[in-house]
């Protein structure tokens, strides 16, 4: 087992170098001129030139690379001239260690600007999360168990019906109706647990969760179903059955073990990608979440930022993807040969 | 099939010889049997028709933007359509509909909404299908290599797979967008909605071909030990006819529902970028800028914010109930 970890963080680390490297080709190869963009508005050749040399565009691509993987291990200064350092301290921006770029447009390091995104992505990924997984599993549940009737078809149709609906129209939809036309719940706010206490947060994180879980639900209420239904027609569960476990029993203890894997390996990696920013979500509730931040980021061009951004999430990603391989393990032992 | 039939008339020959109380037994061939299967699915043959029907109205808009049957640009912007007093809401029933505007007018520009969605069924349509034919091609044939190669070659691909799995696709079109449509320009496509259309086609199918690939893997794992496979090899097949001729045939069940379960994803892809403002630009409609530009108006004018969404969503139900259906068509054992 303990080997399987370490295999698995080993390729997981690899992978996130080599992908840190085609994010900087992608971007730093491409004929936008990075240095234009990070020198902002009313920009004379002069400046531009500055700018380009103090982030360090004036470099391959390679050693750009190499010094943002230096940087992330141990900080770096903008620009990175010792000279300087000694005559005119002030005009170097440090990026303490784990640096993952410094955004000139934004006169802030990267991490920085990811630092105060983060809250407000994950509360919502919390949300959203909670809903759909209780609602995913009882809908699916209860699907199952009324198999062919019209309670099963309303269930699987209707939580197709949301899934097709684009998200960003659900959620103008919620967001004009139910908060602004009938009142039902108050304009959406992100307001933090410190701020506002607990009651306050959840409230103001009701209207994007639910859109965001609307999504996501459909395809948990199918697997939750399919499982179900694929698992009564096991001779365990009719062992079960006879032995006379009590029904409540044999569906929690029995049944639905065997749609647990695959949610668990579903929900592992929606959650991932939803904690690294709901783009759309976040855009229509003017929530400034991670999604926002990058939203921004590729407005502008800000290419530290959106790499920054990138890479970050692709890291959620993979690191998701390896406790989801662990969890797996341990739910099911046949997984860790091989 | 010739075979088949063939055969049937042959042991209903021999066999039955004179009774005709007995039937000939007719073959058929697994995919008339999956075929058979997917007519008696009302709900799936439904969908499909839908599909057919939005697939028509796509091949024909352009027909009938060319003969002026439909007219998705010109305004109706005097006060004779449009409340110019209070925001430019079309005047008349749900957003100004008549019988020479089935579907009422834009407000704002007063351009005629039937036009504009039928249009922009083209060009949703277009993009997705484009996209899903790059990524089911990319899958594909990485699939087959994958699969059929094996060893250090099976892992690279493996890796590249997971590689590309890691990047968060919304975000990658996002933040790619300005400066691949430079490059595409720069390759030599002509700057605007082309080289835009070019560039949601071409992420969307480069990040999207990875489950592909990895369900045309493990197809391949179990043709490759089949006989016919050993039959072309030792009859020394070149390697572009094992993969194309040999092994691809076998795979179009899983490509075609894959193919079929794509095709929503990416009519939603294109809606969502859209909003953020990266897909094809206007005055070119496209379901999501449609609805995109009828935002503003979703509580003074809701049935035209509630249209582009509502298509949308009837196409990505139905193309989702046809690939379910044929999932359990062509494969009888995942039948639920």
């Amino acid at each position: 087992m303990f080997a399987y970890i370490v295999r698995r963080v080993v390729s997981g680390i690899i992978l996130i170098i080599v992908m840190s490297l085609v994010t900087f080709l992608l971007f730093f190869a491409s004929p936008i001129d990075p240095a234009r963009f990070a020198c902002g508005k009313n920009c004379s050749p002069a400046l531009q030139e500055q700018t380009r040399k103090a982030l360090g565009y004036d470099d391959p691509v390679f050693v750009q690379w190499g010094d943002f993987l230096k940087g992330v291990v141990q900080g770096r200064d903008y620009p990175s001239d010792p000279a300087l350092r000694k005559t005119a301290p002030a005009t170097i921006a440090h990026c303490p260690a784990p640096c993952l770029g410094y955004s000139k447009l934004s006169n802030d390091t990267v991490l920085n600007l990811v630092k105060n995104a983060f809250p407000v992505s994950l509360s919502l990924a919390i949300v959203a999360f909670i809903i759909w997984i209780s609602g995913g599993i009882a809908f699916g549940v209860i699907a199952a168990l009324k198999k062919g009737t019209i309670i099963d078809r309303g269930i699987v149709g209707i939580s197709l019906v949301f899934f097709a609906f684009p998200t960003f129209f659900v959620g103008l939809f919620l967001y004009q109706f139910i908060a602004i036309q009938w009142q039902i719940v108050p304009i959406p706010n992100y307001v933090s647990i410190a701020d506002g206490g607990f009651f306050t947060w959840l409230v103001g994180l009701l209207l994007p969760g639910l859109t965001l879980a609307l999504f996501y639900m459909a395809g948990y209420v199918r697997m939750t179903r399919a499982f179900v239904l694929e698992s009564m027609g096991e001779d365990y569960l009719r062992t079960a059955n006879a032995k006379g476990l009590a029904p409540r029993k044999v569906l929690v203890k029995h049944s639905m073990r065997a749609a647990l894997t695959p949610l668990v390996t579903m929900a592992g990696l929606d959650l991932a990608s939803l904690v690294g920013g709901a783009i759309i979500t976040e855009t229509v509730f003017n929530y400034n979440g991670l999604g926002k931040l990058a939203v921004t980021a590729a407005r502008n061009l800000d290419l530290p930022l959106t790499v920054g951004i990138v890479l970050l999430l692709a890291t959620f990603v993979i690191m998701a993807n390896i406790i989801v391989d662990v969890l797996y393990a341990f739910i099911d032992p046949r997984v860790r040969v091989g | 099939m010739t075979i088949s039939s063939d055969l049937a008339s042959h042991t209903a020959d021999t066999s039955l010889g004179t009774d005709p109380a007995l039937e000939p037994v007719a073959g058929r061939s697994p995919t008339q049997l999956a075929m058979a299967r997917f007519r008696k699915d009302k709900l799936s043959m439904a969908a499909f028709v839908v599909v057919a029907v939005y697939l028509l109205l796509g091949i024909l808009a352009p027909f009938g933007v060319k003969f002026g049957i439909l007219d998705p640009f010109s305004f109706h912007s005097s006060a004779k359509y449009l409340d110019i007093e209070s925001g430019s809401i079309p005047k008349g029933f749900m957003g100004g509909i008549s019988w020479s505007h089935p579907l009422g007018l834009e407000p704002g520009t007063g351009r005629d909404v039937a036009s504009r969605l039928v249009y922009g069924v083209t060009f949703s349509l277009t993009i997705a299908l484009s996209a899903t034919i790059v990524a089911v091609s990319i899958g594909t044939v990485l699939g087959i290599v994958s699969g059929f190669v094996g060893g250090y070659v099976d892992a690279a691909i493996g890796r590249l797979t997971d590689l590309t799995l890691s990047f968060p696709q919304t975000l990658m079109l996002l933040a790619l967008s300005g400066l691949a449509v430079a490059m595409i320009v720069q390759a030599g496509v002509p700057a605007g909605n082309v080289a835009q259309a070019l560039f949601v086609i071409l992420v969307l199918g480069l990040f999207g071909w990875p489950p592909i690939a990895r369900i045309v893997r493990g197809q391949v794992l179990s043709i490759r030990e089949r006989e016919f496979i050993e039959a072309a090899k030792l009859m020394g097949a070149p390697r572009r006819r094992m993969y194309f001729k040999e092994v691809l045939p076998n795979l179009w069940a899983p490509l075609l529902v894959y193919f079929t379960l794509t095709m929503p994803a990416y009519i939603s892809a294109e809606a969502a970028l859209a909003y953020l403002q990266v897909s094809v630009k206007p005055p070119t409609p496209t379901l999501g800028n449609i609805l995109t530009d009828s935002i503003s108006y979703s509580s003074a004018d809701f049935f035209f914010f509630f249209t582009p969404a509502f298509l949308i969503a009837v196409i990505v139900v139905s193309f989702n109930l046809v690939g379910d259906g044929l999932r359990d068509a062509l494969d009888p054992r995942g039948a639920r």
